[in-house]
């Protein structure tokens, strides 16, 4: 399977990773090389094979609705690069009106 | 005190309270950190004071009086994918290089509860990716038996403090083999739990259907009294089971007359170093001259268990990394002027090389046109690799094959070629696809590199697997083996 520079950075975008022109470049041989390997896939005949998601058989886990203890604001707010107030601070995300 | 370290904990343990304190067994401990770990780079942080601090604590509860918990004053080192409170958690990736969590892992807290002093966490391939602890986004650990050698990875600091003495035990992850991997290539014992065995709360994810917590350490009585310890159901955890948690100690010397010893073919095939080979069918002779019964067995999916892996790990990676993103903890690229920027100037700043191509490959995989052909695909072939050992163990007990195909390679040896690192957990892989217990125990040199035979389980048949292992060990003397940097 071959993998170009454009397929790469469109994976790029979807994976929100800035890439350098040189990383596209590797990438793409390095995907390209790596897919092909794994090609070897479709030998195997899977028609009407169940996927598994887990090795282990889950399904939904259910506790009482009862209100415990979690982390103190202040505690995970002090892991934020950058905090005012109790708030993380983030650049704007809506465009400011004129 | 250079004569307590690099001795199991079981032989230790009888001397705690009488001519031997906590503090002294953990001072010795750092003292040997402080002469090795130099050379050997298996620390990404040391905890001395907190060590110091709760070893003390432990000696006074000695000095009342109180019952020695079971991992009383064990001096441990933890991968640093596990949150330790108060304690850095980098995951080897500058992207976590300021985390420090503001609460322990499970597994951690029960390690503590039961006694155990951590020394500090150790170095990893980042976000646990990787097979030689080269991707580790700060340095590279060296094998202690060979230090131009890689430890194996991703739990290769884990490995490497234990050979070097410098943890008595370890805790590793394992999602294709970084646990028993790296004990294969630095001669420890370590084991990867059945999946669902050990709560994942407080492990920092990478592929959350393939991902458990093990211990690391010199022999197999003090693998299974680590493992006793972090086992069981944890209610932050919805994966982790609710079954009873047998004493894994006390059926160690059961013997293996009558078990039924599974050879899979497959496993001794092309790529596999000859003299491993030797080792590992020498290994099976000792087995079989103990009273196992020896069969060949077939798993002929073994050759699509990489590829099948590779699909399904960087699938659920690519969606768990997405947490990073510069908002709320970690790392935050200064260079960022909207949102978009932040995240993807954080992430191209944060990550190291194979991160961002697992990323890649995954965010593929899973992508508008390809989703059929690869990840629904691969999880296909886990249903037939699952099948392929149920129908195994409806005939043996356990398999045994080699855990690594090589004794062990050079650093930058495979660096430059992501799939040839792939092919270092060839024989691992197929067993988190399954979610079964496996572990790796030394049994044999090459060249002075340890080889490590690996017994794979049933579900939840730890206890099996340590028996055989037990049994194989006892019969041995590869675990008496020290490297020479512990010895000089």
């Amino acid at each position: 399977m071959r993998i170009t520079p454009e397929v790469v950075e469109r994976v790029a975008r979807l994976s929100r990773l800035e890439l350098t022109e040189e990383e596209r470049a590797t990438f793409a041989s390095q995907l390209s090389s790596i897919l092909e390997y794994f090609a070897r896939l479709d030998r195997l005949r899977t028609e009407g094979v169940e996927p598994t998601s887990h090795a282990i058989r889950v399904t939904n886990v259910f506790r009482p609705d009862e209100v415990t203890p979690s982390l103190p604001v202040e505690a995970v707010v002090a892991m934020a690069p950058q905090a005012h107030e109790g708030f993380v601070v983030v650049p704007r995300v809506l465009e400011a009106e004129e | 005190m250079r004569e307590l370290v690099g001795r199991p904990y079981h032989e230790i343990r009888p001397r705690l309270g009488k001519d031997l304190s906590v503090r002294e067994l953990v001072d010795a401990y750092l003292e040997n950190i402080a002469r090795l770990d130099g050379q050997v780079r298996a620390y990404l942080t040391v905890s001395a004071d907190q060590a110091r601090a709760q070893a003390r604590e432990l000696d006074d509860r000695l000095a009342r009086g109180e019952p020695l918990p079971p991992l009383a004053g064990v001096p441990v080192a933890v991968k640093d994918n596990l949150c330790t409170r108060g304690v850095r958690t980098t995951c080897g990736s500058r992207i976590l290089e300021p985390f420090v969590p503001p609460y322990d892992a499970t597994a951690v807290q029960r390690l503590r509860e039961a006694g155990a002093v951590l020394l500090g966490k150790t170095n990893l391939d980042e976000f646990a990716m990787g097979s030689s602890t080269e991707n580790s986004g700060f340095f590279a650990t060296r094998n202690p038996w060979r230090l131009d050698h890689v430890p194996g990875g991703s739990s290769g600091g884990s490995a490497a403090a234990v050979a070097a003495g410098e943890a008595l035990a370890a805790l590793g992850s394992d999602t294709g083999g970084s646990i028993r991997q790296p004990a294969s290539l630095c001669g420890v014992v370590g084991l990867k739990p059945t999946y669902g065995r050990v709560s994942r709360y407080g492990l920092v994810a990478f592929a959350s259907s393939l991902d458990q917590i093990g211990p690391l350490s010199l022999d197999v009585r003090d693998c299974a009294l680590v493992l006793q310890a972090i086992c069981g159901r944890d209610p932050h955890d919805s994966t982790s089971v609710d079954l009873p948690v047998p004493d894994f100690v006390a059926s160690l010397e059961a013997g293996v007359r009558g078990v039924r010893v599974g050879v899979p073919a497959e496993f001794f095939g092309e790529g596999l170093q000859p003299e491993v080979r030797q080792a590992v069918l020498e290994a099976v002779r000792v087995l079989e001259g103990l009273g196992a019964r020896v069969e060949e067995v077939a798993l002929p999916t073994l050759e699509y268990a990489l590829p099948t892996y590779y699909l399904i790990a960087c699938a659920e990676a690519s969606s768990n990394l997405a947490r990073y993103d510069g908002v709320a903890y970690g790392y935050r690229s200064p260079r960022a002027h909207d949102l978009y920027t932040l995240y993807a100037r954080t992430r191209a700043e944060g990550f190291g090389p194979e991160v961002k191509r697992r990323i890649m490959l995954g965010t593929f995989a899973l992508s508008e046109g390809y989703y059929e052909g690869f990840y629904k695909k691969a999880q296909q072939v886990r249903t037939l690799v699952r099948r392929d050992f149920d129908r195994c163990f409806q005939t043996v007990d356990v398999l045994a094959t080699p855990t690594s195909p090589v004794a062990g390679f050079r650093l930058g040896e495979r660096t430059a070629d992501p799939l040839q690192m792939y092919l270092a957990d060839v024989y691992t892989i197929p067993v988190n696809l399954a979610g079964l217990p496996g572990i790796s125990v030394p049994c044999g040199f090459v060249e002075g590199l340890p080889v490590g035979l690996q017994l794979v389980g049933r579900p939840f048949e730890e206890a099996t697997v340590l028996r055989v292992a037990y049994a194989y060990e006892q019969a041995t003397e590869w675990h008496r083996h020290r490297c020479p940097l512990l010895r000089a």
